[in-house]
């Protein structure tokens, strides 16, 4: 099948108002027969379920945990971008439509990511409306700060818990439409199959991860919200539970898997302590608008950092790229740590790590704040104590969250911090209007792969899920259904629902009767290490090739002597857990292979055979200027298909941060 | 900071499911690492018992950083253990030392079921929120955000208020089982925003109302909650609350 992104013609600037002047609209009364399908209650799933049933549709909504509340999403932390140009500093809708492409190293779609910037703007006026906090100066107007890959300030935030507040914000709007009988809620259920009639998407399989029961339910579309797919590394910034069976179990159903092998290695998290590690934590990206980076300029230094004097330390980034410092994009920062530690400079007990030291801001800050309240001859100690404060407000939840893991307190040491995996840019390919190659399919947020190209910038993932969910696909959505008013409610009793729900029964069952020797959790861990080492922050064909012998190995070795205590129709973490691991690993397969096929380095995708001369990643446009698009033929068989970039606005250039 | 490792006796409630009766179970395991958080203990423990081909202990979690306020253990007598303002997942095992004892159990409430051993079912949260908690503005009909200004110190203190994650701690540690800091964290968030100020009344109203019949015990000042919750959510905000529902009451003209 041939890609057709559906991409408007017009101006750049115009497509989105154009095509929103001349889309298909559903009347009110035929939204009220419309059943629409969300898989997902993070920004994308839960705004997109608010905004469809404002809009009158007949919305159901899906998610794992007990609440929608706890959706991954809840964790994000640092802020969401918007071009605001609240600070007067030169931003625009161009300029963070130019930043993203740039930062996403020329891999996203032009027409894509400047709705994205069009929108961003009321977004946050969406948010305020509802009530969420952002973070304010004293003449009671939003605040901002600077995220990487930027030189403006366009990032609104709620301290260290943005996501919170955002989902927050989204929850009780979906939670209002529950109440008006817009939306009904499935907590506790996982989706794990869509239903296709006639090649549309009518409906999914759920599991009530309560009873264990399966059960149909149709739909005139399926929207899939469901996340990203980072913990196929096993370990990483995700939450526990975050997994990739929607969106997988939606490839194998017809929709092509774009770009996997896209991921990203945030440069600052907690470092790994031990074996027993279950999970990383992030240190938002936000600190790097205070803290500064750096490792002993000599090998092996083992002194405390607070005894290794100013020119005995190395800011590396600093060094390296003057005009961004320690705001350069996730993946230059990751790599360059990565470098440092790899070439022996890393500090800690592991040594695989780097400091992230706030001294600097803390005496800044208290100078500022002696400043303002005009205090003179303020002591070095009061300086001190008040530039804290400062840091302490901006930063706090941050701050307590790294002395409860490590036990040490950053406001007097700083931080250790090694890169971990974050978010991964690829997903399930859509065109323009968020539809998969199946129709009536569709997939928002971090689960499509749509505008980070090859590397996020921070603060752009809240403000996708958000633009998709609110702004986009209310829109978008209607060309579809305008189609479909006159299919009636398709009773799940339907063959191909029977069918459907007969192969899910099938797999539940053959998971459970293996009854082998090893737990679910050693083969993930097993996974995440192979995929790590071999298809993490820098790959190379050999390794590649390797990985992928050893995750088909690690498949049939799951599939014959996996270990899942108790019964089906009952509450079974470890059977929910089973299912996800089984898919992790069939996408990690993927995501090798189309690392092997990418022979360039782009953004979070670091070929070692493809570097500069001082190691920066060295792109291939001419051959690889494409999005990998994978349509699943059989178990272990992909097609790839190409989606050919055309930059007609942008001049595609060597990106530089120095 | 120095490391050690330690065995423990644990005794975690097990039940089945919501029928079952439940009771304590006894469990030893060794050489846990003070660098290990608390859930990363019981990993180790849930392994084991696959191995051994009993049933892991099943537990609420996800985000496993303390903001998804998924995790919900009482520790030793303690909704999320002995650590001031600290989650289940944050706990580390550096709060305890070599030959404890560590006691389990699932948050203690009428209104909140247990689903199985740990897992407790808090959907009356979402149901209060749906009796009220939001501003009611549909996609697409928002202002400019700046033309909105807000005081500082209100924003903060809306943001402080706004912070809770829905735990349920609060009501896990009071002994009438109330839910009022819950709620009036929300009521506050929305009472100290001028976007809140059209359903100010009625709001607070609908909140306490299907507070009251999800069947959450009364507030009698006893203040456990507000010791025991994780995200530090004030007792000013019962305060607000209650001055809220007079006022609603008094003004209300139905
Ligand atoms: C620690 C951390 C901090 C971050 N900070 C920032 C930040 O500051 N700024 C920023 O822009 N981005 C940030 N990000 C990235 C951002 O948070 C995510 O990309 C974004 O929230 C994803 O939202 P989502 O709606 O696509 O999916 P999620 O929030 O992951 O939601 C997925 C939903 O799908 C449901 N689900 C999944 N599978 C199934 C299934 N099979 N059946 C039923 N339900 C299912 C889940 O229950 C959940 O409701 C951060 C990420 C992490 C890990
Ligand atoms: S008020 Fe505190 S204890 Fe209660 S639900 Fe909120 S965060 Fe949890
Ligand atoms: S697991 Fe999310 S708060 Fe503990």
């Amino acid at each position: 099948m041939a890609l057709n992104s559906k991409i408007p013609t017009g101006e750049l600037d115009k497509k989105w108002e154009e095509y929103k002047g001349h889309v298909k609209l559903v009347n009110p009364s035929n939204k009220r027969k419309l059943e629409i399908i969300i898989v997902g209650t993070g920004l994308a799933g839960a705004s997109a379920a608010a905004s469809l049933g404002e809009l009158g549709y007949k919305v159901k909504a899906f998610c794992f945990q007990d609440s929608p509340r706890r959706a991954h999403s809840i964790a994000a932390q640092g802020g969401i971008n918007a071009a605001k140009n609240y600070q007067n500093d030169g931003d625009s809708v161009y300029r963070l439509f130019y930043d993203t492409i740039k930062g996403g190293d020329y891999r996203a779609r032009e027409s894509n990511v400047h709705r994205l910037a069009e929108v961003s703007v009321n977004i946050i006026d969406q948010c305020v409306a509802q009530g969420v906090p952002f973070a304010r100066e004293y003449g009671g107007l939003l605040s901002n700060r600077s995220f990487g890959g930027t030189q403006v300030q366009r990032t609104f935030y709620a301290a260290g818990q943005t996501g919170q507040q955002l989902l927050l914000g989204a929850y009780s709007a979906l939670e209002r439409q529950v109440a008006l009988g817009n939306v009904t809620m499935y907590a506790r259920h996982e989706m794990l199959d869509v239903v296709t009639i006639e090649g549309k998407a009518r409906g999914i399989i759920a599991r009530n991860l309560v009873s264990g029961e399966l059960e149909r339910h149709f739909g005139h579309a399926v929207l899939l919200c469901s996340g990203g797919y980072g913990n196929v590394f096993y370990l990483s910034t995700n939450a526990m539970g975050s997994n990739v069976t929607a969106a997988w179990k939606a490839h194998k159903k017809g929709a092509y898997f774009a770009n996997p092998c896209f991921t990203q290695i945030h440069p600052t998290c907690i470092p790994v302590t031990g074996d027993h590690q279950s999970k990383l934590t992030l240190m938002s990206e936000s600190l790097r608008n205070d803290g500064r980076i750096w490792v002993p300029i000599a090998k092996g230094d083992t002194r405390k950092a607070s005894d290794i004097p100013e020119e005995e330390r190395d800011y590396y980034l600093e060094r390296r790229y003057p005009a961004f410092g320690n705001l350069v994009p996730r993946d230059v920062a990751s790599r360059a740590a990565k470098e440092r530690c790899d070439a022996g400079y890393g500090v800690g007990s592991s040594k695989m790590a780097v400091f992230l030291d706030f001294a600097d801001a803390i005496v800044r800050y208290g100078k500022i704040e002696a400043g303002k309240q005009g205090l003179e001859n303020v002591s070095k100690d009061r300086i001190v104590e008040l530039g804290k404060e400062v840091v302490k407000e901006k930063y706090g939840n941050l701050f307590d969250m790294y002395a409860k893991i490590t036990g040490e307190n950053p406001y007097e040491v700083p931080m250790r911090i090694y890169p971990a995996v974050h978010y991964t840019m690829g997903g399930l390919w859509v065109d323009y209007e968020l539809m998969t190659t199946v129709p009536g399919l569709y997939c928002l947020g971090e689960a499509n792969f749509s505008d980070h190209g090859a590397n996020r910038l921070g603060a752009s993932a809240l403000m996708q899920g958000l633009a998709d969910g609110y702004f986009v696909v209310p829109y978008t959505i209607g060309n579809y259904l305008a189609d479909e008013i006159r299919t009636t409610e398709i009773p799940t009793s339907h063959e191909a629902f029977e069918k459907t729900e007969a192969e899910v029964k099938e797999r539940l069952d053959k998971l459970m009767g293996i009854k082998g020797t090893q737990t679910v959790e050693s083969f993930h861990k097993r996974l995440g290490k192979i995929i790590w080492d071999k298809c993490g922050m820098a790959r190379n064909e050999e390794g590649l090739k390797s990985a992928i012998e050893e995750v088909r190995a690690l498949k049939k070795e799951f599939w014959s002597d996996v270990k899942i205590p108790g019964g089906i129709n009952e509450f079974n973490s470890e059977l929910d857990k089973a299912g996800r691991v089984a898919d992790l690993i069939e996408l990690g397969e993927l995501m090798c292979t189309d690392a092997l096929d990418r022979n360039e380095s782009c953004g979070g995708h670091f070929r070692e055979e493809y570097q500069t001369e001082d190691g920066e990643a060295l792109r291939d446009d001419e051959h690889y200027k494409y999005v990998a698009a994978w349509a699943f033929k059989s178990e272990g068989k992909w097609e790839l298909h190409k989606e050919d970039l055309i930059y007609e606005n942008i001049k595609i250039a060597a990106r530089s941060y120095k | 900071m120095e490391h050690y490792s330690m065995n423990l006796n644990l005794r975690i409630w097990r039940q089945k499911n919501k029928n079952d009766k439940g009771g304590f179970a006894d469990y030893k395991v060794e050489g846990i690492s003070s660098e290990m958080s608390f859930l990363e203990m019981i990993d180790v423990l849930n392994e084991r018992l696959i191995l051994e081909n009993t049933e892991p202990v099943a537990f609420d979690h996800d985000c496993r950083e303390g903001i998804c306020g998924s995790c919900s253990m009482y520790i030793n007598g303690r909704p999320h253990g002995p650590w001031h303002e600290t989650t289940t997942c944050q706990l580390h095992m550096r709060a305890f030392k070599d030959g404890d004892t560590i006691v389990v159990e699932p948050w203690r409430a009428k209104s909140f079921p247990v689903v199985k051993d740990l897992v407790v079912d808090r959907a009356a949260f979402d149901r209060i929120i749906q009796s009220g908690g939001y501003i009611s503005v549909n996609t697409g009909n928002a202002v400019d955000a700046n033309c909105i200004p807000i005081e500082k110190d209100k924003a903060d203190k809306a943001f402080a208020a706004a912070a809770c994650i829905g735990c349920g701690a609060c009501v896990a540690a009071c002994p009438n089982t109330s839910a009022m800091l819950f709620v009036s964290a929300k009521v506050s968030q929305l009472a100290l925003l001028p976007q809140g100020g059209p359903e100010r009344k009625t709001r607070v109203r609908n909140m306490v109302a299907q507070m009251d019949k999800e069947g959450f015990g009364s507030c009698t000042n006893i203040g456990a909650c507000e010791a025991e919750c994780p995200k530090g959510i004030s007792l000013e905000n019962i305060a607000r609350m209650n001055r809220e529902f007079t006022i609603a009451s008094l003004l209300s003209e139905d």
